[in-house]
């Protein structure tokens, strides 16, 4: 075998087994869209349940609480960043960094501090590299996050907002994740998670027309919305956990799709470039034999004569 | 036929148990609570304790409640926690180590779900 073909043969076997590789985690990614879909669906009906009855204590009381209490100038924000711990998943972290990035730079813009929550080792590493300061960091769990999970990333937030200020307390907690619209649309946003307006959350129950019925509360209303709110917090970030997952694993099927394409283009085209340089050895081998039979016959005709 | 009371009790993660009741028995901060057909609409806090529902065909299901919420409107119930587990889910001798091991380290928190547990499968 001539050297080309050689090195062709080579590169092609390398190149299927990077795409037997891509492709089975392109199939493992896309059996974990499937799951972590159905989680999103089981987290729902308590989350709409939650929803209603924040809403029924919103409407039904004028309770105050500093969790709904919008500060008269808020000179600090948190901001909570949901990445993944593993790459491999074309610009899913990419994005949500950048949109986080902007989300910074807007508060700043507005005179506020902003204080980063960064959930996924991916947001840290990228963090660290820049050695920018990242007040409280989780990771470990962002494949299949657990209910636990968002209580642990829910507390020291909700402590933040409810300390002071001028005691290294937060005014506002934003949170960035990247929406699961389909398959294949996953876009990162951002959204005012606290203090939470108990208006917007109305307006969104009444969307649905339903007039809320008025409530007996047990023991009371301001005892009911202090167990309730932090409760609908945590909610709201394990929601926006599952659905990043979701979205990192429909990214990640997407990136080992194309990937998988790609390999398969390269080995096409390989193989082209290996027929040719086999035919070329071939047309070579035969111009040889020809050209030195040729000249064996011409030797022979000499001595003849 | 006796009036009826659709209850669903949710848990964060999943839909533990929905259907058809005739009473509904849970703890509230402020003690129990037995919700009825045609209750006036209620929201509550609840305790960790077992909750008792009895369904409509007579039945009576039981299921250990970690802190949550009670509510009820147009006759539909709504019980929130945050971990719900029906008592045949319950693993007794889980719990029972369980609650060893907690007597033993001294945490409250592990004791008193492992006490709620054991509660939810003794009363059913």
């Amino acid at each position: 075998m001539g050297a080309q073909l050689r090195v062709y043969k080579r590169r092609i076997k390398s190149v299927t087994a990077t795409k037997k590789i891509t492709k089975a985690m392109e199939m493992i990614a896309a059996s974990r869209v499937v799951k972590a879909q159905r989680k999103v669906a089981a987290s729902t009906p308590y989350a709409t349940e939650l929803t209603r009855a924040v809403t029924a204590v919103g409407t039904g009381s004028n309770t105050q609480h500093p969790l709904t209490t919008e500060a008269e100038t808020a000179t600090r924000s948190a901001v909570l960043l949901l990445t993944s711990d593993r790459g491999l998943a074309g610009a899913f972290n990419s994005n949500a960094i950048k949109a986080a990035e902007k989300l910074t730079a807007r508060l700043e813009a507005e005179g506020k501090e902003v204080d980063t929550y960064i959930v996924g080792r991916r947001g840290l590493a990228h963090y660290n590299f820049r050695e920018r300061k990242v007040s409280e960091s989780w990771s470990g769990f962002t494949d299949e996050p657990s209910y636990g999970d968002a209580k642990k990333i829910a507390v020291p937030l909700i402590e933040a907002i409810e300390k002071e200020t001028a005691d290294g307390g937060v005014d506002e907690l934003h949170i960035v994740y990247t929406e699961f619209v389909s398959m294949m649309t996953q876009t990162a946003v951002d959204s005012r998670l606290l203090p939470l307006s108990l208006e917007e959350v109305a307006e969104e129950q009444s969307a649905k027309d339903e007039i809320l019925p008025l409530y007996d509360f047990e023991p009371s209303a301001e005892d009911v919305l202090d167990a309730l709110l932090p409760r609908y917090v945590e909610s709201r970030i394990y929601n926006a956990l599952l659905q990043s997952a979701a979205s990192k694993h429909a990214a990640t099927r997407r990136a080992m799709k194309s990937a998988t394409d790609n390999a398969g283009d390269l080995i096409t085209s390989l193989s082209r470039l290996a027929n040719a340089a086999r035919q070329a050895e071939i047309t070579q081998e035969i111009s040889e034999i020809v050209g030195g039979s040729a000249a064996l016959a011409d030797a022979t005709a000499g001595s003849d004569r | 036929m006796a009036a009826e009371l659709h209850v669903e009790l949710v848990a964060a993660d999943r839909s533990v148990w929905s259907g058809e009741a005739t009473l509904v028995v849970a703890r509230t901060t402020s003690g129990d609570i037995g919700v009825m057909p045609g209750h006036q609409p209620l929201l509550g806090v609840l305790e960790s304790g077992p909750v008792t529902i009895r369904t409509s065909d007579g039945g009576t299901v039981v299921a250990a409640v970690h802190g949550g919420f009670i509510s009820f409107a147009d006759n539909k119930l709504s019980l929130l926690a945050e971990i719900a587990e029906l008592s045949d889910e319950i693993d007794v001798q889980r719990a029972e180590r369980a609650l060893e091991r907690a007597k033993s380290d001294a945490d409250a928190s592990a004791e008193r779900r492992a006490d709620v547990r054991l509660r939810a499968v003794s009363a059913h």
